[in-house]
């Protein structure tokens, strides 16, 4: 605000002028899919204004005023999202002082709230985002004790505010870690789990003014109070770690007692119950590339896993190996097809689904109009390896295929003494 | 070879002496020599049938490709390539229309069977970090041959693979180089007549491990420059210690009963990396950092093999083709930690474009299983900025260079005739995210098949487990 107040006398209208934000745009003659992976229109005009998508339409005309970005013999997507990182929460993880996901002293690990530590100018946001990546969601990886605090969407665009949805869900850790902070058995850890949630349970409660009042005294400003009044007026999804079957079957029990709005995150062993999980529409957060048993707590991960949910009726998102690579959950969702996912499916995992699992639908996962225009023009097929996006926008704004790495490789193409005097 | 370098100059100035002791009559004792294979391979190829496969498009890993070519294994090695051979009698015939042939990937950076899975503290034993200089510790005393990870590489086209010590120590340990194939012990998995590696590292690992004294008493190293001092105190050992040895066999060959220097397990590993027995890998991501190993390489005598992950490798490649190194390296891989920071997606396809040795590595037992992804992607990103390589060339990155870089190059790494029948057949051009290795070779018999259970092992830990026997 500062900036904008130091411009007064500068017409707002001159700003917006200048600003990509406004800009009117026809991108022309590509394969769009409107709906995820589906909803394919050939020779699409894809007409984007004010920041959002206004119309996809086979061969449609151009309106006058309308800069035009020609995608022949391309492929036109939403813009992915990631469904599980730390963008924005952190620069270089270790031993370098910019991690801002892990909070091993917190006090309010439940209310604690990821959206309080982005930073927009992380280097990690442009080296993402060119890779056709526009969404994430961002959480923490680290507290005291099993609950991880609240994660959020954001956008991966050139805003201060990046922030799609605020308190989106909080995140609850029922593995063999989350067993440890618990005090070292699955058993303390449930004893805490229902404890907790049992005591925030509004219902079947007397519907005392008084005490109510004093309940609110008492608690007022506590975050993790607030979190967890939020989870039973589903105004935010519980997020449950989990991998061993037996442990998933107690996240679907656990929504069964408290009706509370549950996703699966890594859910290696979720394939065996993927028919239970359907059921209890409870969604599956993955990386479809887990094929390890890389603990006693996935034994049956497969790769395969990702296939066998969706054609057991479970909506699926995915995640990327880590938050430096979270680019690749492109190259994931095509390893999954590799393993019987239909294409479709995958790429519905990397927009609609998690649009509509972290509750951001309304303005984002389609090409539909009136959605947020997060468009991507692909070199070919997005979900192949040799592929990559030559045009991308973010709420409308066209996004340089600029990052600090692009950078670097502009610097060296040819070696020189001192490169750093080279313009 | 064995210390031609370092001897030469000594044994002449000897020569003199050794005549002069000479004294006639005295009693010797045994001449001891140091048994330098005391953990022999015992690998044998599993068994084969001669198999012909047919009209696929064939990449020789050398930079050549052929369509609708056949090859033919027998007795374990590749007997003909070619438009149109003749399958003999008794050959299995494999109809490849459609699909492609390469030689098997290499990975010449692997943890399997030393970090296997299940990762759990009990079979954590890559890195023997109470020293900073480990030599003396050999990896393949370390390989629990049950990771089910070696089945999940061989499911991605891997027939070879080097099992390197961690990076914790500055030097870490031997490596051994194996034939991706089952086997009850790790003897039965090792490379026939593979030279050792030894494992080395530059940078944050060894002052992060050791500078606060944690795991050592010396807290040292704790900075860069410490490190490069504990490399050369240890080569100047390993000088000291290799003399000893030659002033030994030249008193002994004079005829004097002379006792042998005392063994040292780390200098007998130090002295077989001077000697250039055994082929030196190191850990190192910036481009200063390898600039000063390859001065110490120098002042040392010896050669590195390859810098290991080299993420700066792009900022002097035209340094890494003048020395002879190779550089080992992910697709994309960048950021973790400070020294990974200025990691780019170009960085394979400019270190080869500069003439140097470039190796696509995993390090990783989930990207091992689709290392000819990362070389895709290197090789897209190469293209996007006009270096272009064709998809032959692309595939010395994953065989023929990471087995020179192991020393293994006369026997496997390309599609040669007379050289080991390591070979894949993949269901589509492997150049796609959408291809998987139908079948993976090792000399000449089917280590995986996608469409048999047969073929697809099962570990033993995997027994009675869920997930036995399924999908992966």
């Amino acid at each position: 605000m500062r900036i904008l107040n130091t411009l007064a006398g500068v017409s707002l209208a001159a700003l917006m002028a200048g600003s990509a934000f406004a800009e009117d745009v026809a991108i022309t003659g590509g394969t769009a899919f409107t709906h995820g992976g589906t909803g394919k229109v050939d020779n699409a005009t894809v007409l984007i204004s004010a920041g959002k998508v206004t119309s996809v339409t086979s061969g449609g005309d151009v309106p006058a005023g309308y800069r035009v970005v020609d995608a022949r013999d391309k492929w036109v997507t939403t813009g992915f999202m990631v469904s599980g990182t730390t963008l924005g929460m952190m620069e270089v993880p270790s031993w370098a002082g910019m991690n801002d996901a892990s909070a091993p002293k917190a006090d309010h690990t439940i209310g604690m709230d990821a959206t309080e530590a982005i930073n927009p100018d992380t280097t990690l946001i442009p080296i993402t985002r060119i890779e056709g990546v526009t969404r994430a969601v961002i959480g923490f990886t680290g507290s005291k004790d099993m609950w991880l605090g609240q994660g959020a969407v954001i956008n991966l665009g050139n805003g201060e505010d990046l922030v799609t949805r605020s308190r989106a869900f909080v995140t609850l850790n029922i593995t063999e870690n989350g067993a440890e902070d618990a005090g070292g058995s699955r058993a303390a850890l449930w004893d805490v789990i229902n404890a907790k949630l049992e005591a925030a349970d509004p219902r079947g409660k007397k519907d005392d003014k008084k005490d109510k009042d004093d309940d609110k005294k008492k608690d007022k400003g506590d975050l993790n109070t607030e979190a967890l009044a939020r989870l039973f007026d589903h105004k935010e999804s519980l997020l449950v770690i989990a991998n061993r079957k037996s442990d998933i079957l107690k996240a679907i029990s656990l929504k069964e007692r408290f009706g509370l709005d549950v996703i699966l995150y890594d859910a290696d062993e979720a394939w065996r119950v993927a028919d239970r999980l359907a059921a209890a529409k409870i969604p599956v957060i993955l990386d479809p590339i887990d094929n390890l048993p890389e603990s006693f707590e996935d034994l049956s991960a497969t790769g395969a896993a990702a296939a066998r949910l969706h054609a057991a009726g479970v909506k699926i998102a995915f995640v990327g190996p880590d938050t430096q690579n979270a680019r690749l959950v492109v190259q994931s969702a095509g390893n999954a097809v590799a393993m019987g996912l239909p294409w479709e499916a995958a790429v519905d995992a990397i927009t609609v689904n998690p649009a509509e699992i972290f509750g951001v639908s309304a303005s984002y996962g389609t090409l539909e109009a009136g959605k947020d225009a997060d468009v991507v023009v692909w070199n070919g097929d997005p979900l192949e390896v040799m592929t990559s996006p030559d045009v991308i926008f973010i709420k409308g704004e066209e996004i340089p295929l600029v990052s600090r790495q692009t950078k670097l490789r502009d610097r060296y193409k040819e070696i020189t003494r001192s490169p750093a005097y080279v313009k | 070879m064995r210390g031609r370098r370092l001897r030469a100059g000594i044994a002449i100035a000897a020569m003199g002496f050794a005549l002069a002791a000479c004294q006639p009559g005295e009693e010797q004792g045994d001449f001891v020599d140091i048994n330098r294979d005391p953990f022999p391979s015992t690998y044998t190829p599993l068994q084969s049938a001669p198999t012909l496969i047919t009209n696929v498009t064939l990449l020789d890993g050398k930079g050549g490709k052929m369509e609708g070519a056949s090859i033919l294994l027998a007795d374990g090695k590749i007997k003909a390539v070619g438009q149109s051979l003749e399958a003999p009698e008794g050959a299995v015939t494999i109809d490849g229309t459609g699909r492609w042939v390469t030689p098997g990937i290499i990975d010449v950076h692997s943890h399997l069977g030393v970090y296997p899975s299940p990762s759990t503290g009990s079979h954590s034993d890559g890195n023997e970090v109470g020293d900073p200089v480990t030599p003396d510790v050999w990896a393949e005393h370390s390989v629990w041959p049950q990771d089910a990870g070696f089945i999940r590489a061989s499911a991605g086209g891997i027939t070879s693979l080097q099992i390197l010590p961690g990076s914790a120590n500055l030097f870490g340990g031997r490596s051994v180089v194996l034939k991706n194939v089952p086997g009850r012990s790790v003897q039965d998995m090792k490379f026939p007549h593979a030279p050792y590696g030894l494992k080395m590292a530059c940078g944050e690992n060894p002052k992060r491990v050791y500078g606060k004294g944690q795991n050592s008493d010396a807290h040292r190293p704790s900075t860069r420059m410490g490190n490069v001092a504990g490399y050369r105190q240890a080569w100047a050992d390993a000088q000291a210690y290799q003399r000893e040895w030659d002033k030994y066999e030249r008193d002994y060959k004079a005829g004097k009963d002379v006792l042998p220097p005392k063994r040292d397990l780390a200098l007998d590993t130090l002295a077989g990396a001077l000697r250039g027995d055994v082929k030196v890998h190191m850990h190192c991501y910036r481009a200063d950092e390898m600039t000063v190993m390859m001065d110490v390489m120098k002042e040392f005598g010896y050669q590195i093999a390859s810098f290991q992950h080299a993420v700066e490798s792009y900022k002097i490649a035209d340094r890494l083709k003048a020395n002879g190194v190779c550089s080992a390296m992910w697709a994309d891989w960048y950021g973790f930690k400070m020294e990974a920071y200025d990691g780019i997606r170009e960085n394979i396809p400019f270190v080869a474009n500069a003439g140097a040795c470039a190796i696509v590595h995993s390090d990783s037992e989930r990207g091992i299983q689709r290392l000819n992804q990362e070389a895709a992607k290197a090789l897209a990103d190469g293209r996007k900025v006009g270096v272009d390589f064709s998809e032959a060339e692309a595939w010395e990155w994953l065989s023929l260079n990471p087995a020179k870089s192991l020393g293994i190059e006369e026997t496997t790494g390309s599609i040669d005739i007379g050289k080991d029948a390591d070979v894949v057949l993949w269901s589509a051009d492997p150049f796609s995210v959408y291809a998987k290795a139908d079948m993976t070779f090792v000399d000449g018999a089917v280590v995986f098949d996608r469409h048999d259970a047969a073929h697809q092992p099962v570990m033993d830990f995997e027994l009675g487990q869920p997930g036995e026997g399924d999908a992966k």
